[in-house]
């Protein structure tokens, strides 16, 4: 049977996955839907405000979904981790205090004037609600990011006499050692995780008929914003690495399949890691790269997982795995950017039906990317939830085992059902023609008549 | 005023705001099933759809700065409610996708109508169950709930649940009183007078009830000369009562509302006087569940900038979409 403890985990990582989904896409999107609507303002043409309603609608869809999964996650901490919120309240209740008060509240209050307000604010107010939602997603993650990069790299604190965390600077607890890095490359991610899905519509729309100017200008917008930050992402991610080897060494022994302590480490690309023999098998690698990856030098000692005590490793068997499907999605990402930066040069980018295919391909790639990314990052701190400090058994809630199997099977359910009719109709906003509707400009600029465009269809 | 004092009133503040503004959102939804024709409907939800995200955005206050501010009270009162406050949130979710999925398909909308409906019926019930089981008490041992998962269970609870979708539906129908006109106003009057005398009828019950589940409870409404302290409480009841069914008679706009929510405030206000000063009752006060003074510091400066800003823009946007809602104002 399962204990209780097992099933809130998989709860978390349930409900929590679920979450991700819906802001990895939203971050990105807000800020995408600010730009269209700056160059439209801007430069006056239609196919901008064109693509600025096509993509608003699903905006709304995804930014829905992301509100409702993200309220159950904030429940989550206190109803299936009460000890680990007894403990770490005052430390991280005070930043997601300040998470909801500089950002949930700013994206709420205008998200309504974004969605339904072009005809009652004008123009420039509408940008401006525009902008704050935007801004509105960014303090979100600055904040949420902050208090996870807490629990992965503690900083700042004391303990009291009942056991809890106590704040003793609050520039160290909120700028802790990870954060940064986390910061810019969870962003990036968004950013890229919204450039593939825009491309992958485009390119999709640009298949049926690659005269349409609507889907042109998308997969460009995409496909630059695919070849600048995918190898920044790169960049940012062996930094974060680095970051990781200093304060979690046993996670980077994990994700890189080291299980033995090594001089002049390879850099093993595949293996079957098993943690009960703590040994890696059938691994093709590469001699002394995971050396000078990790410490840029190639005859570096790096520490395996076998000289680590036992109780405080996590498992290789996910976190090797997961690792790998996020590094070679960015690596996908990458190829990808620089082939549109060749098509571009050479004048083909609208005519390549194989690079179209590709693109819509990697459609959903951002998001896999993300889970992947996120699966390493919290397995990877396993088995603690502030890591070094607090264990993760010991921050469960003293809840009954048959109370959380039924509400994991009724999240599971509800989330399948209704998450997926989302994306379901998110699905078929985009089999709609970005461009069908011509006039719709002169709709939006006629008051008191709805900005209502392509739902004809 | 010692700072822990002031984070239980910054909370009150957040929950009895959440109370009010969604409770008018999900009192759309409770008032659904009355509402017959596809447009009158199409309105009811288009009053509220610029608005609601926001309104919710108070509960995750309430939830957030409970963790903040008395991360005790946070962990053991959670946990106690488990199951009450699962079913809200599942509620939360129905009635919140349903907003943006019943225009996406037209031969859908009715199966997206029922989401809202029992999303929004749902999660209001299970927010009075969860109510009522705190009233009655949580017990504790250490630093922790102990009891099992289905404690909250007790026909004070349920009947706490039922009272609320009652109230809420009093809440919705006078703010679609507000928002409409014509026919729709009319059918809201109706709506809204017989919500109006079942929720009367709950709250006397409940009033009546709540000082029997504990002798404190009961020593703060009936003894002298407490007495004369709360004593206004009842009496401002009856005067907003009396002026809530003339103004429901009266086919006044925006007045049976506006004494819905007064009738909530003094509801509420009772509620705090039974409560205090504890945070959880029956034993857990203000002062032994709060955080370090660090925290509390930190964050209240937090809220004093911030929470003038969110007043000027959530006041904005009410104002942007104000006046009567008309057919054609969705941007679907
Ligand atoms: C990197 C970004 C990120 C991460 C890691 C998380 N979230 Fe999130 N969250 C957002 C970024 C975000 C967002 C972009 O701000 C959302 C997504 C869609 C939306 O509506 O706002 C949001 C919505 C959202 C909401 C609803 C807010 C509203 O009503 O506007 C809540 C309560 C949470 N989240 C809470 C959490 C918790 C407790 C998390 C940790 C376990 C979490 N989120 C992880
Ligand atoms: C949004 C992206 C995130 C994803 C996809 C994610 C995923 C996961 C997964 C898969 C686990 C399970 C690890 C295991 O038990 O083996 C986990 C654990 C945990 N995560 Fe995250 N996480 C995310 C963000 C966060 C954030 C922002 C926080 C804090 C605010 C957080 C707090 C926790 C806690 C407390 C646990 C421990 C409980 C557990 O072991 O299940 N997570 N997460
Ligand atoms: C291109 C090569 C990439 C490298 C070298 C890389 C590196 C890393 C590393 C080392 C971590 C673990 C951080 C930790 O130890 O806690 C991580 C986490 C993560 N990665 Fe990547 N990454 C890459 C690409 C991507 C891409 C393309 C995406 C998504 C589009 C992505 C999304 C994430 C996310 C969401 C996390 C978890 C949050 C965090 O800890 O920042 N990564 N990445």
């Amino acid at each position: 049977m399962f204990e209780a403890i097992d099933l809130a985990r998989f709860q978390f990582a349930f409900v929590v996955s679920f979450h991700i989904i819906f802001p990895a896409f939203t971050i990105g999107l807000a800020s995408y839907l600010a730009v269209l609507e700056g160059l439209w303002l801007w430069k006056k043409e239609d196919r901008y405000l064109n693509i600025f309603n096509y993509w608003l609608k699903i905006f709304a869809i995804a930014f829905g979904m992301g509100v409702v999964s993200g309220i159950v996650m904030s429940y989550q901490f206190g109803t299936n981790w009460s000890v680990f919120s007894d403990k770490t309240g005052p430390v991280l209740g005070p930043l997601m205090g300040y998470e909801v008060l500089s950002a949930f509240f700013l994206e709420a209050g205008f998200l309504g004037i974004m969605l339904f307000g072009m005809n009652k604010v004008g123009k420039q107010l509408h940008f401006f609600a525009t902008l704050m939602v935007a801004f509105g997603t960014f303090f979100s993650a600055f904040w949420i990011l902050s208090v996870n990069s807490w629990m992965h790299t503690p900083a700042g604190f004391s303990i009291n006499e009942v056991g809890q965390f106590v704040p003793e600077d609050w520039i160290q607890i909120i700028f802790n050692p990870s954060f940064p890095y986390r910061l810019v490359h969870m962003l990036m991610a968004a950013y890229l995780t919204t450039a593939f899905v825009v491309g992958a519509v485009g390119a999709w729309h640009l298949l049926k008929n690659n005269k349409n100017l609507c889907a042109r200008t998308m997969l460009s917008m995409a496909m630059w914003m695919a070849a600048i930050v995918a190898p920044l992402q790169l960049v940012a991610g062996d930094m974060h690495g680095l970051n990781t080897l200093e304060y979690q060494p046993a996670k980077i022994a994990a994700m890189e399949g080291h299980y033995e302590t090594k001089k002049g480490a390879p850099l093993i690309l595949f293996g079957i890691p098993d943690d009960d023999a703590m040994e890696i098998n059938s691994i093709v690698e590469i001699p002394k790269l995971g050396s000078m990856i990790l410490k840029h030098d190639f005859d570096a000692e790096i520490k395996g997982l076998r000289d680590f005590p036992a109780d405080e490793i996590p498992p290789a068997e996910i976190i090797f795995w997961s690792f790998r499907i996020m590094v070679g999605i960015g690596m996908a990402m990458i190829a990808l950017g620089l082939w549109s930066l060749f098509l571009r040069f050479k004048n083909l980018f609208y005519s390549t039906r194989l690079f179209h295919q590709i693109c819509l391909l990697m459609g959903p790639a951002g998001f896999i990317a993300v889970i992947a990314g996120w699966v390493t990052t919290e397995v990877g701190r396993q088995p603690f939830t502030v890591y070094g400090v607090l264990r993760t058994v010991d921050s469960v809630s003293p809840i009954d085992a048959p109370a959380v199997a039924t509400s994991l099977l009724v999240f599971i359910v509800i989330y399948f059902l209704v998450f997926g009719a989302g994306t379901y109709y998110i699905f078929k906003q985009f089999s709609i023609n970005p461009e069908q509707d011509k006039d719709a400009t002169k709709k939006v600029g006629s008051l008191g008549v709805s900005l209502k465009l392509f739902d004809k269809a | 005023m010692s700072i822990e004092l002031i984070w239980a009133i910054i909370l009150s503040f957040a929950i009895f705001a959440y109370v009010v503004l969604d409770g008018f959102d999900l009192g759309i939804g409770i008032n659904y099933p009355f509402i017959g024709s596809k447009w009158e409907r199409d309105i009811a939800m288009n009053t509220v759809a610029p608005v609601w995200d926001g309104n919710e955005t108070w509960l995750i206050l309430g939830g957030g700065g409970l963790f903040a501010a008395f991360p005790l009270a946070y962990s053991v009162v959670l946990p106690a409610l488990y199951v009450p406050l699962t079913a809200m949130l599942i509620g939360l979710i129905l009635r919140g996708v349903a907003f943006e999925f019943r225009w996406k398909d037209k031969s859908k909308t009715q199966i997206w109508d029922k989401a809202f409906i029992i999303g929004s019926i749902g999660a209001t019930f299970f927010q009075g169950v969860a109510l009522g089981a705190f009233i009655q008490g949580i017990p504790m041992e250490g630093r922790a709930f102990n009891g099992d998962w289905w404690h909250w269970l007790s026909p004070f609870s349920i009947f706490t649940g039922i009272a609320l979708v009652f109230g809420y539906g009093l809440l919705g129908s006078t703010w679609l009183i507000y928002k409409t006109e014509n026919k729709t106003k009319r059918h809201m009057q109706m709506l809204g007078k017989r919500f109006f005398i079942l929720t009367l009828i709950m709250i006397l019950i409940v009033s009546l009830w709540t000082p029997y589940l504990h002798p404190e409870y009961f020593e703060k409404w009936f003894s002298y000369p407490r007495i004369l302290y709360v004593l206004p409480v009842p009496l401002l009841v009856a005067i907003s009562t009396v002026c809530c069914f003339r103004a429901l008679i009266k086919n006044n706009d925006l007045q049976p509302f506006v004494w819905s929510i007064i009738l909530f405030l003094l509801s509420f206000i009772g509620l705090m006087i039974s409560i205090y000063p504890n945070i959880v009752p029956p034993s857990l006060d203000i002062w032994q569940a709060a955080a370090p003074k660090k925290s509390l510091q930190f964050l209240l400066v937090g809220v004093l900038i911030f929470m003038p800003i969110i007043l000027v823009y959530t006041s904005f946007t009410y104002w942007v979409f104000r006046g009567k809602t008309k057919p054609d104002e969705s941007y679907h």
